[in-house]
C-alpha cells in the first residue's frame, strides 16, 4: 500500500501579503518595491538575522517564508529536505551580474552579486538559518507543478532520504513574485495529494 | 525497491564526441584545455576548455527544421541523439528525463531576446526535437547538478516512477559565469592543478552528456554497473565558501556508503570533484579523512575538461562507469605535489586495477554536496 503523508502547514506570499495555514499575517500596499516590502515582513516578524540584508530579493523572500513556516516549530530535523521550484531561476539577480559586464570600459562585476546567480543558494539560506544539514533540489518548471511536488516529496520519503521535506514554488521575475511553501511530514491531518497541495497554494 | 542500472551513455566535450573517443583521450593524459583568445568569450586570453563550433555544428546533421539553436541545444542534441542511435532499445517517450544545468542558455540576456535565458526553454527544446509528450524536468543545483540528477534518477527508479530515465547535463564557457569566477579571484592562470600544492585556481570548461538508467536487466550490455548508494547534504555553513570541516560532503559520503550497505575499505577508486580552488580541495581532503578514505586512490578530472558545471558530475560518474567496466584508473592531471593539509592518495599515473566499487563526489556553491556509490555487480 502507498505510504501515506501530511502537508503540516504552508506559507504564502503574494498580491502584497503573507500568510500561513491560509490565514492572513501581514499586508502592505504601500511598499514601492520587493525590497521595502520583504523588509516590511522582516519588521513584522522581528527578526534579528543580519545576513538576511546581504541576500538578494529571490532568497528574502524564501527565507521569510520559511521563517514563517517553521515558526511554531520548536525544533527542525535537520533530515528536513528542501525541494523548491520556480520558473525564472535566478535571473532577477542574474541581469544585475549581466549589468556588470555588459560594457567593457565599465566593468564591474561583483562576487557580492555573482554567488546570488544560482537559484539553489536561496535553500543554502535557509539550510544556515535552521541548520538542515539535508538534500536542496532546485527544478525549473513552467508553472506551479503540484504533482512534481508531490511525487518527488514522496519519492524522497519513500527512499528514506529525509525525515520531512520543505516544498514549494517561490518565483521572482521582473518584479512579479509568487511564494508558497508547504512542510511535509510523516504524520499530521491533512493528507498529502497533488489536489490538495494544489488547493493549498491557490488559497 | 528497483534497482538502478548504468547503462548506457555519450560525451560531447573538447575531448571527443563519443564517449570512446574521451576515454582514448583519458588514456593518452591529453587535455581540453587550452589557452583561448576568443573576445566574444572574454577580453581577456584565459585558459579553459571549449567545444569547437565549426566541429560541432558539422556534427549535428540531423537538424532540418529551420530552428535556429544555441551552442548548448545543439550539444545536448547532438548527445541525445547519438544515445538513442547507439541503442534503438531506448523509448525516449516512455523515459523520465532530467535535464541538469546550472545556466542553460545565459549567454541570452545579452542578445535582443531573452526568452532563450530562462531555463525551461532547454526543456521546451528538447521537447519539440523529440516530439515528447510532456517536457523535461530541469535540475539546476549549482556544481553538483549533474550528480545530484543522477540520484534523482535513481531513487525515481528505485520507486517505480519509470523504468527508464534518461539524464542529459550540460553548460557553457561564457563570459557570465567566467566574469563571475574572476570577481572572485578564483579562475587559474593556467590550466588547472587539482589536489596540488602549486594550484591557483579553476579552469571552466564546456560539455554535454547523457546517461541511460535503467531498472530493466535487459537492457544491460556487457558488465551490469548500478548506483547502489546515493546521498545529498548542505553543509549549513556558508553559501560560496565550503565547510571548514567537510561537513556535508562527509554526511552525504556516510550516507551514501550507508545504503550501498559497505564500509569505508570497500570503495576502490574516488573520483573527486577537484576544482583547484584552495578552499575547494582542502575541504575535501578533510571529508575524505574523516570518512576513513585517505588511502583510496582518488582523482579530479577537472584537469581534463576544466569545470563543467553542470554536466561535471556527470561526465565524471560516465567515466566512473567505464572505468569499473575496463578496469583502469586515470591519473589526475595537472597534480605535481600534494597541497592539501590532510593526506589522499592522489593517482599520479593511469594504471590497470580490479575494480568494484566507486565513489563519485560532488559540492558546490549553496553548500550543496552529493556522492554516489556506483558498483560492478553481478545480475
Amino acid at each position: 500500500m502507498e505510504q501515506q503523508y501530511y502537508i503540516t502547514s504552508f506559507c504564502s506570499i503574494k498580491n502584497n501579503k503573507i500568510s500561513k495555514n491560509g490565514e492572513l499575517l501581514y499586508s502592505d500596499d504601500n511598499s514601492d518595491s520587493i525590497k521595502d516590502f520583504a523588509k516590511g515582513i522582516y519588521k513584522f516578524l522581528e527578526l534579528k538575522y543580519p545576513k538576511f540584508h546581504k541576500m538578494d530579493e529571490l532568497c528574502k523572500l524564501s527565507f521569510l517564508a520559511s521563517e514563517v513556516l517553521l515558526s511554531d516549530q520548536l525544533e527542525v530535523s535537520e533530515d528536513t529536505a528542501l525541494v523548491l521550484a520556480n520558473r525564472a531561476s535566478s535571473l532577477d539577480t542574474d541581469r544585475k551580474h549581466q549589468d556588470t559586464i555588459k560594457d567593457r570600459e565599465n566593468y564591474f562585476p561583483s562576487p557580492a552579486v555573482f554567488v546570488y546567480t544560482l537559484p539553489n543558494i536561496m535553500m543554502g539560506e535557509i539550510s544556515i538559518r535552521h541548520q538542515l544539514k539535508s538534500e536542496n533540489a532546485f527544478f525549473v518548471k513552467k508553472a506551479f507543478d503540484a504533482k512534481f511536488l508531490t511525487t518527488y516529496s514522496r519519492v524522497l520519503l519513500d527512499t528514506n532520504k529525509a525525515s520531512n521535506v520543505i516544498c514549494g514554488w517561490v518565483d521572482l521575475d521582473n518584479d512579479k513574485y509568487d511564494v508558497f511553501l508547504a512542510f511535509i511530514s510523516r504524520n499530521g491531518e491533512k493528507l498529502l495529494s497533488k489536489e490538495q497541495l494544489n488547493n493549498f497554494y491557490k488559497s | 525497491m528497483k534497482k538502478a542500472y548504468l547503462v548506457a551513455d555519450n560525451i560531447i566535450s573538447p575531448l571527443g564526441f563519443s564517449t570512446e573517443a574521451n576515454l582514448e583521450n583519458l588514456r593518452a593524459n591529453n587535455t581540453g584545455i587550452n589557452r583561448v583568445d576568443n573576445k566574444t568569450i572574454y577580453e581577456e586570453p584565459f585558459y579553459g576548455a571549449v567545444i569547437n563550433n565549426d566541429l560541432l555544428s558539422s556534427s549535428l546533421e540531423i537538424v532540418s527544421n529551420n530552428v535556429e539553436y544555441s551552442k548548448l541545444e545543439k550539444m545536448m542534441l547532438l548527445s541525445i541523439s547519438k544515445l538513442l542511435s547507439e541503442n534503438p532499445s531506448l523509448d525516449i517517450k516512455k523515459s523520465g528525463i532530467i535535464i541538469s544545468t546550472t545556466k542553460g542558455n545565459i549567454n541570452a540576456l545579452c542578445s535582443n531576446s531573452e526568452t532563450k535565458a530562462y531555463l525551461g526553454s532547454i526543456a521546451e527544446t528538447i521537447k519539440d526535437y523529440f516530439d515528447l509528450d510532456s517536457e523535461p524536468i530541469v535540475l539546476s543545483n549549482a556544481c553538483i547538478s549533474g550528480g545530484l540528477a543522477l540520484a534523482i534518477a535513481k531513487r525515481m527508479i528505485q520507486t517505480g516512477e519509470y523504468e527508464d530515465m534518461i539524464v542529459v547535463g550540460g553548460d557553457l564557457l561564457s563570459e557570465f559565469t567566467l566574469s563571475g569566477f574572476f570577481s572572485f579571484q578564483a579562475v587559474s592562470p593556467a590550466p588547472c592543478k587539482p589536489f596540488c600544492k602549486n594550484r591557483t585556481g579553476i579552469s571552466l570548461g564546456e560539455a554535454a552528456a547523457v546517461a541511460w538508467l535503467s531498472s530493466n536487466p535487459k537492457n544491460v550490455k556487457g558488465k551490469a554497473i548500478q548506483i547502489t548508494g546515493d546521498a545529498s547534504a548542505n553543509d549549513a555553513n556558508h553559501i560560496s565558501g565550503p565547510s571548514r570541516t567537510g561537513e556535508g560532503l562527509f554526511i552525504s559520503i556516510s550516507k551514501a556508503l550507508k545504503e550501498a550497505g559497505i564500509n569505508n575499505t570497500q570503495i576502490d577508486f574516488i573520483t573527486a570533484h577537484g576544482t583547484a580552488t584552495p578552499f575547494n580541495d582542502e575541504m575535501e581532503a578533510i571529508a575524505f579523512n574523516r570518512a576513513g578514505l585517505q588511502n583510496v586512490p582518488v582523482n579530479s578530472l577537472k584537469g581534463y575538461y576544466g569545470h563543467t558545471l553542470g554536466a561535471s558530475a556527470l561526465i565524471e560518474s560516465i567515466i566512473a562507469r567505464h572505468c569499473l567496466m575496463n578496469d583502469e584508473i586515470f591519473a589526475s592531471l595537472g597534480f605535481e605535489e600534494l597541497g592539501v593539509s590532510q593526506p589522499i592518495n592522489i593517482i599520479k599515473k593511469n594504471e590497470s586495477k580490479s575494480l568494484r566499487r566507486v565513489l563519485k563526489t560532488a559540492s558546490g556553491f549553496g553548500g550543496c554536496n552529493v556522492a554516489l556509490v556506483i558498483e560492478k555487480v553481478s545480475l
